[in-house]
């Protein structure tokens, strides 16, 4: 949390929690898509749920899907302006259980490619991410963060980090999951500055890798 | 960051809050001094829309206010108070019918700091650049809270977050009036110390009643702590005990005041008539909020 983080973010109301932090949840979909987004399924749980449409929660995520920033002004018009990119969505009350009130369940679909996102907003616009690609993930997006699915295998984690050790760039903090031992693992890195493409392109280039992507840094601080 | 490390850090207290964020985040100085400025630019900007705009929020229960105050005669001659007041008015009810405004540090308490630093700030004819380095005192203020403390009314009751808002504006008008680093951290916690157990009960849960008005009397709040720290008055439990009492009180305050609408105003026979009218809107097909649908 810095200093831009207390005075901040310069947002379009009511909210920060329910719209500000929203519309950055939408923003992770986004950058973790890949291609334009066409088609959103959103799970909205409890206060989310309760208390989203009058905060402009909903617009704040479709703004969000559109690559738009807490403080863009197009954000209160987010529903026309999806119309016009050819994004649909469509809002769903769940229940995620004994997760915090403020959290969003999102599948974003575009033409070729699909991903899954669960993430809260946990107040002051700060956001965790918690899911994505049904693995769990505990990220901020306070910082570039690399993600990469990839196929459980011995010494892949010590691959992945010699990469990125080779770009010149540091490693603030990993959390890595997998569904079962050589099945599917997802591995989320934060780090102090982005990766280039180079290395990006040389970790998607591996054979156990099945999906990497660089969500840019979300926060002002 | 500590409020104790804070209150005896060498003068002007924002210059060490600066270095220790730059050392902390890697930032450059320069660009977290300009993007503050820009950032009260953003502030002044909500209190201009908002004394100017009678337009209702999405609810309809607030949007008027600022206005009506900035435009009403000044019947105690108190025009401090009266500005205090407007400009903090202003920049929620910008806030409350979806305009554009810095979360300080969150949106439910955006207008306490505009209105007490700008406020005071106009009132003493000082210009806007003046207004950087306490506004970096303000942000360390409430980093200092945020080590200890959720900010959120939803984690720990109104008293976290517009408690912190009051406690980062009066360490900043400290500064503001020349104040030592002593002074702006007592004026902090004296504004903290009078907050705590204050309950978040949204009506409806939309951050308007009793959040526009509270905003008002916070930044009044706020200018008052500052003006007893000015005069040498300190807060008797230390700075950072305090934070950790508002904390405790946080914990053991029941879910239903803190952000629900499941207690307190949001529970009256009218606030439960605006949950019911606004659940119906909900369900009115071509509403204002309707989606583009698969």
């Amino acid at each position: 949390m810095s200093l831009l983080d207390m005075i901040g973010p310069v947002m379009i109301g009511p909210s920060s929690s329910h719209t500000a932090g929203a519309c950055r949840l939408g923003l992770v979909a986004h950058h973790l898509l890949g291609e334009p987004p066409r088609r959103a399924v959103i799970g909205l749980h409890a206060s989310f749920a309760k208390t989203g449409r009058g905060h402009g929660t909903h617009l704040a995520l479709v703004a969000g899907l559109l690559g738009y920033a807490p403080d863009d002004a197009r954000l209160p018009r987010a529903f026309e302006e999806a119309e016009a990119a050819g994004l649909t969505a469509e809002f769903r009350d769940v229940d995620l259980g004994d997760v915090h009130p403020n959290t969003a369940q999102i599948e974003l679909h575009g033409d070729t490619l699909a991903v899954t996102v669960q993430g809260s907003s946990t107040g002051g616009g700060v956001i965790l991410v918690t899911g994505v690609q049904g693995l769990g993930v505990n990220f901020s997006g306070a910082s570039p963060t690399v993600l990469l699915r990839y196929t459980d295998a011995v010494g892949m984690i010590a691959r992945i980090a010699s990469t990125i050790a080779a770009d010149g760039v540091n490693i603030a903090a990993l959390t890595c999951t997998r569904e079962t031992r050589g099945g599917q693992a997802l591995v989320a890195i934060e780090l102090d500055a982005p990766l280039s493409p180079q290395a990006l392109a040389f970790l998607d280039h591996w054979p156990d890798t099945n999906w990497v992507r660089l969500l840019p840094k979300l926060m002002d601080g | 960051m500590t409020l104790e490390e804070l209150m005896n850090a060498p003068a002007p207290a924002s210059g060490w809050v600066l270095a220790q964020d730059c050392a902390e985040t890697g930032l450059d100085p320069q660009d977290i001094r300009s993007e503050m400025s820009r950032r009260i630019g953003e502030m002044r900007a909500s209190v201009e829309r908002g004394l100017s705009s009678d337009a209702k929020s999405i609810t309809g229960m607030v949007g008027w206010n600022a206005k009506g105050l900035w435009d009403a005669p000044d019947a105690l001659n108190a025009p401090l108070i009266r500005r205090v007041q407007a400009y903090a008015m202003a920049v929620n009810e910008e806030n409350a019918r979806m305009g554009r405004i810095v979360a300080a540090p969150t949106a439910g308490s955006a207008g306490t700091i505009p209105g007490a630093l700008l406020g005071v700030a106009d009132h003493l004819g000082l210009p806007d650049e003046r207004l950087v380095d306490p506004m970096i005192l303000a942000a360390g203020v409430g980093k200092a809270i945020s080590k200890r403390m959720f900010i959120s009314g939803a984690a720990g009751g109104c008293q976290a977050e517009i408690g912190s808002s009051a406690a980062m504006a009066a360490a900043a008008v400290v500064e503001l009036l020349g104040g030592s680093p002593r002074a702006a951290v007592h004026a902090a916690s004296l504004a903290l110390m009078n907050t705590i157990g204050l309950v978040c009960d949204p009506v409806g849960g939309y951050v308007e009643v009793p959040c526009v008005s509270r905003n008002a009397f916070f930044a009044v709040h706020a200018v008052s702590a500052a003006q007893l720290a000015l005069a040498q008055l300190e807060s008797f439990i230390p700075p950072d005990e305090v934070v950790g009492a508002m904390a405790s009180v946080g914990r053991l305050m029941p879910a239903e005041l803190r952000e629900t609408a499941e207690g307190g105003l949001a529970q009256t026979p009218t606030g439960l008539a605006v949950t019911a009218r606004m659940e119906g809107r909900q369900e009115e097909p071509g509403g204002m909020i309707e989606l583009p649908m698969a």
